[in-house]
């Protein structure tokens, strides 16, 4: 085992750690102050996400009254125009589904790479390896944007071409051209701006695995691929559901690498291949700078779905962290 | 923390990774040993501060203008930031802003009432000031002069013509062959007034065939859509059988082939700063008092005009501007709508006012208190 000495370090910190040793009862100044201000703090976070919610449903308003379709299930978005017509039907539905390709896409790859660096590379190769993962999310978007645009699209729309010769009875690949921007290259780009957070945070908690328990599986007979199986992964799940989280609520997020590469077509469809793919996000950044007032509120609105989009995604992963802790607390 | 040791190389790498990024986005074909060694022009210079933003479709004339302005002149500081048209007159209306650039006049109505109420004792007035050709811009192997009446342009761009051998092109260009080979029809995907004057003269000169009216965002169904006007042109080069619309500028840059379209004479005329400033020449004001918006004939029978143009303007006060920058205002305007100012933008991808238009710009601008 080469990790010893890092396995090692939770279960010290757990022993230093329980102490509960501060004195009861004593009330000095800058105790009560460091608590005020660590309050503050903390609860400035909640103060913040109300604020946002507050101004996007008041900037919002507007436009859903000026609104002359369904704002749910109007694909198209004319916000600018009078009468506005604008519903977010399609730029939602786009938002979802390249962020849900491109994580189906990201995160067996950077789970991949996260146990090669834990616990099948040297300890040499695994430093250099893990500091390109992190040069990876260092990059700006615009830089993967304008990559994916002008250079990226060409294999991708290859590779689009032999998926449609191949399995185009399939009707995700049904499209038969013009190849170039379309939701195959968007999530594919997203995938790629996804991986290194996916991968960083399931690398560090790869890392925490108690070492008792990989050597249990050892001494038990298994395979490092069994060990991997019985202990690392199931002592990890909470962590890489986190890790997952995170990285969607970055594609969820993403912008301009997006309407770069994403053909901005507004309708709901599964095809993969031809021009199309849209996402609120990619949308705003689009519209803003040519927007009347309605159509900034229209944006707005937009902005809100997204919010509460984010907001339900996070809310199901606490939950689903908070259920499997229960598990695995027993396993360690 | 492994992360914190290796934050610096990060930070280098990616600055890096970002310089190279705007490398490849710089489109404005500025000469500038040309310009520092022409004859510098005669500029009644003011000094002071002016902050102006807007369209990004005159941003790169106004990167020029700034440029000259400042080498003539000491003690200005000009700003202008490309936010779009839309950003501008807000930031005009809420007085952040001395002066806007737009794609288009001031709409009747809220728009043009909010802006007024900043000019104490006068109007906010729109001064023509770029003309901005728009190209047909198509990339299909073998064909060199493709030729284009508006309804065949407007039946490529809605969908109803879908190859490139269709019986309404090949009526345009009888000596040209032309393959079989299908239409991509590019949009911009972004809001944008290159849009907007593209579908204003697609539905005044083809009303029959594009019913889809003018608009700053695409409203005819199917086609691919690429954010910009660099992104157009990227596309274009991209996809074999394509066709765009896009600015001058773009296919000047980008080593694009434009098509000949024809006008209301019933000619075929290519693009260049000649021929798109006749188009403007027939152009009729129809603003009032100082204003000095205009109405485009897209169906000019002007000899040798190119009809397809946009016309971006400044949005100023007529009256009640701050008299800390009135001076400078009307210098740097001034000299924007000089000969020696407009001379300078045929050769960055856009056309000198006409001369009629020209004076009346110059004593709009002399007005202003």
């Amino acid at each position: 085992m080469s990790h010893t000495s890092l396995t090692t370090t939770p279960v010290d910190a757990q022993g230093a750690g329980g102490g509960g040793a501060l004195p009861r009862g004593r009330r000095f100044g800058a105790e009560t102050v460091f608590r005020g201000a660590a309050t503050a703090a903390g609860s400035m976070v909640l103060v913040i996400i109300v604020a946002i919610a507050i101004f996007l449903i008041v900037k919002a308003i507007p436009s859903l009254r000026a609104d002359h379709e369904s704002f749910f299930t109007y694909q198209q978005w004319f916000a600018d125009s009078s009468p506005a017509k604008f519903g977010i039907a399609a730029i939602a539905f786009g938002t979802v589904l390249t962020s849900a390709l491109a994580l189906l896409m990201a995160v067996p790859v950077a789970l991949g790479i996260a146990l090669c660096l834990t616990h099948y590379a040297h300890r040499r190769v695994a430093s250099v390896l893990g500091f390109f993962v992190d040069l990876l999310a260092a990059v700006p978007s615009v830089v993967f944007g304008l990559w994916g645009r002008d250079y990226f699209y060409r294999p991708v729309s290859d590779f689009a071409k032999w998926l449609h010769d191949n399995f185009g009875w399939i009707p995700l690949f049904g499209s038969n051209g013009p190849y170039g921007r379309s939701i195959l290259l968007g999530s594919i780009v997203l995938a790629i701006m996804v991986l290194p957070i996916v991968t960083s945070l399931s690398r560090e908690v790869f890392l925490q695995t108690p070492t008792q328990n990989e050597e249990a599986a050892l001494a038990l007979g298994a395979t490092k691929w069994e060990m991997i199986r019985t202990a690392v992964l199931p002592y990890g799940r909470p962590g890489i559901i986190a890790a997952v989280m995170l990285g969607l609520g970055r594609a969820l997020g993403e912008t301009i690498a997006l309407a770069l590469t994403l053909g901005a077509v507004y309708n709901v469809s599964f095809d993969l291949l031809g021009p199309g793919g849209n996402t609120i996000a990619a949308n705003i950044a689009l519209k803003f700078g040519e927007a009347n007032p309605t159509g900034r509120s229209a944006l707005i609105a937009s902005g809100l779905v997204l919010f509460a989009i984010t907001l339900v995604v996070n809310m199901t992963a606490r939950a689903i962290v908070y259920r499997r802790r229960e598990f695995t607390g027993g396993a360690a | 923390m492994k992360l914190k040791r290796h934050g610096i190389l990060v930070a280098i790498a990616a600055s890096t990774l970002a310089l190279a990024a705007c490398g490849s986005d710089n489109t404005s074909k500025t000469p500038s040993g040309d310009t520092s060694s022409a004859a510098k022009p005669t500029i009644d210079c003011k000094t002071g501060s002016l902050t102006a933003q807007g369209s990004t479709a005159q941003q790169n004339a106004m990167a020029e203008w700034v440029k000259q302005y400042g080498q003539s002149c000491n003690g200005a500081q000009i700003n202008y930031q490309g936010t779009g048209s839309g950003a501008g007159i807000q930031a005009f209306t809420a007085n952040t802003a001395d002066f806007a650039g737009s794609d288009s006049a001031l709409k009747a109505g809220d728009e043009k009432t909010k802006a007024d109420a900043r000019c104490t004792g006068g109007q906010a007035i729109d001064l023509p000031m770029v003309v901005g050709p728009i190209a047909v811009a198509y990339n299909v192997d073998g064909v060199k002069d493709l030729q284009l009446k508006p309804a065949t342009l407007a039946k490529i761009f809605s969908g109803a013509v879908k190859t490139w051998d269709d019986p309404a092109i090949k009526a345009d260009n009888p000596s040209a062959t032309l393959p079989s080979a299908p239409i991509a029809p590019i949009h911009r995907s972004d809001s944008s007034g290159t849009t907007d004057n593209f579908t204003k003269y697609l539905a005044a000169s083809a009303a029959s065939d594009w019913t889809f009216g003018n608009d700053k965002v695409w409203k005819a169904p199917g086609g691919q859509a690429a954010k910009g006007s660099d992104g157009v042109s990227a596309l274009v080069k991209q996809t074999p059988g394509s066709i765009a619309y896009v600015e001058y500028s773009f296919v000047q840059a980008g080593g694009l082939t434009a098509a000949k379209v024809q006008n209301g004479a019933g000619e075929y005329v290519a693009l260049d700063p000649t021929s798109a400033g006749k188009a403007v020449a027939g152009a009729q004001v129809v603003g009032t008092n100082g204003d000095l918006s205009l109405k485009i004939d897209y169906a000019t029978k002007e000899s040798g005009a190119y009809p397809i143009v946009l016309v971006t303007y400044e949005i100023a006060c007529s009256k009640g501007n701050p008299a800390d920058k009135l001076s400078l205002l009307k210098s740097f305007l001034g000299f924007v709508a000089s000969k020696d100012g407009q001379a300078k933008l045929g050769d960055i991808g856009y056309a000198p006012l006409p001369d009629t238009l020209q004076t009346k710009v110059a004593a709009a601008i002399n007005d202003m208190a």
